[in-house]
């Protein structure tokens, strides 16, 4: 069975089902990234004064992320633009490298993440707050590289705080009154955080898998339709371009304000 | 992204995407050197980055998605995506002082 209208312009819509459906379901992704953004403004703006983290996230990794999906976002619009002019070689060279940068990109957050989970504040039984991250831990001690500090508002704005001295503290089992990571139930920030570049790394990954698949496995359409193809890939650029746009506005919103 | 009709001339698209990353990166050092202004508050300083944020968002929609070129029923469907984006964040935000009588706030 023909199906209608992956090719030719649909009369009463001026573009193809395809361009249409995937536009549609853009907008139901804008509502669900809007809802989470309304979150974060709620959660920021909610915030009792100096208790909202700064400079807890490395700029430096969030800005070659930012670098990384840009480039990919550009590799995808290259390889529709080899489709266009019939040439599978190049389609499959700009693809490559788009899947490379998306890799890359969830390696660099799954590294970011990682450094959040090993990250502990440890509550101590004298007042005083142990933080840093893991380096080791048994049943007598845990030790770690980091600071303590007294007031746990020192805790919060990192990028006013000039000169932090880090080093190995070890930290006796007995004297700790409560220990937890900066995992999503740490506090607000934290979990929104991990909420917001969760969600968005799963767009990520699944639109590799997406890319991916017309990568390995788009050849045979290729020869027996290309148009056909060359718009499955467009929409699949569209939604890569989506998603890139949503990193857009998390860098700044996480790591920058 | 443009019609499946439009021609393409892949060496144009090579400039336009060189152009569309050089705003891209501009953009970005614009934010992060935003974000460490001295002697500006923090309201400010949000408002300077996402407004940054939306030019770049501007570029990459209009350029990359060719959304400067598309089609009227694209832009019907964006348009209703706008009423109900701004109803969501707008109303959430409406909501924030709208608290129960007796709420006492610490």
């Amino acid at each position: 069975m023909e199906i209608p209208y992956t090719t030719e312009l649909r009369p009463d819509t001026g573009v193809y089902n395809a361009k249409l459906g995937i536009w549609l379901f853009l907008a139901s992704e804008v509502m669900l990234f809007g809802a989470l953004f309304s979150a974060y403004i709620l959660l920021r703006v909610g915030a009792p004064p100096g208790l909202w983290p700064h400079g807890w996230l490395d700029v430096r990794l969030g800005a070659l992320n930012t670098v990384l999906l840009a480039t990919s976002a550009i590799t995808t619009l290259l390889a529709w633009a080899a489709c266009k002019v019939r040439d599978f070689g190049k389609f499959r060279f700009f693809h490559g490298c788009t899947i490379l940068l998306a890799l890359t990109f969830l390696g660099i957050k799954s590294y970011e993440y990682h450094d959040k989970w090993i990250h502990y504040e440890v509550q101590l039984k004298d007042g005083r707050i142990a933080d840093g991250h893991l380096v080791e831990q048994n049943d007598q001690a845990v030790v770690l590289h980091g600071r303590y500090v007294t007031d746990e508002k020192d805790l919060y704005d990192l990028r006013a705080q000039k000169d932090i001295q880090l080093g190995e503290i070890t930290i006796d089992r007995a004297s700790i009154k409560k220990m937890e990571n900066y995992a999503p139930k740490h506090n607000t920030f934290t979990a929104i955080y991990f909420t917001l570049t969760g969600l968005h790394a799963l767009h990520i990954l699944g639109g590799t898998c997406v890319i991916f698949y017309f990568w390995a496995f788009g050849g045979s359409m290729w020869r027996k339709d290309p148009e056909r193809f060359t718009n499955r890939v467009e929409v699949s650029g569209l939604f890569w371009h989506f998603v890139d746009l949503v990193w857009i506005f998390l860098f700044p919103v996480l790591y920058l304000t | 992204m443009s019609d499946s009709e439009h021609h393409v001339d892949l060496n144009q698209y090579i400039r336009r995407c060189g152009m569309v990353f050089v705003v891209v990166l501009c953009a970005l050092g614009l934010m992060i050197y935003a974000s460490y202004l001295p002697n500006v508050g923090w309201p400010a300083k949000v408002t300077i980055i996402l407004a940054i944020a939306v030019c770049n968002a501007f570029v990459v929609a209009s350029f990359l998605m060719h959304l400067l070129t598309e089609k009227k029923m694209i832009f019907t469907v964006l348009a209703f995506t706008v009423v109900f984006f701004t109803g969501l964040v707008g109303l959430t935000l409406w909501a924030m002082h709208d608290l129960p009588a007796g709420t006492a706030v610490h």
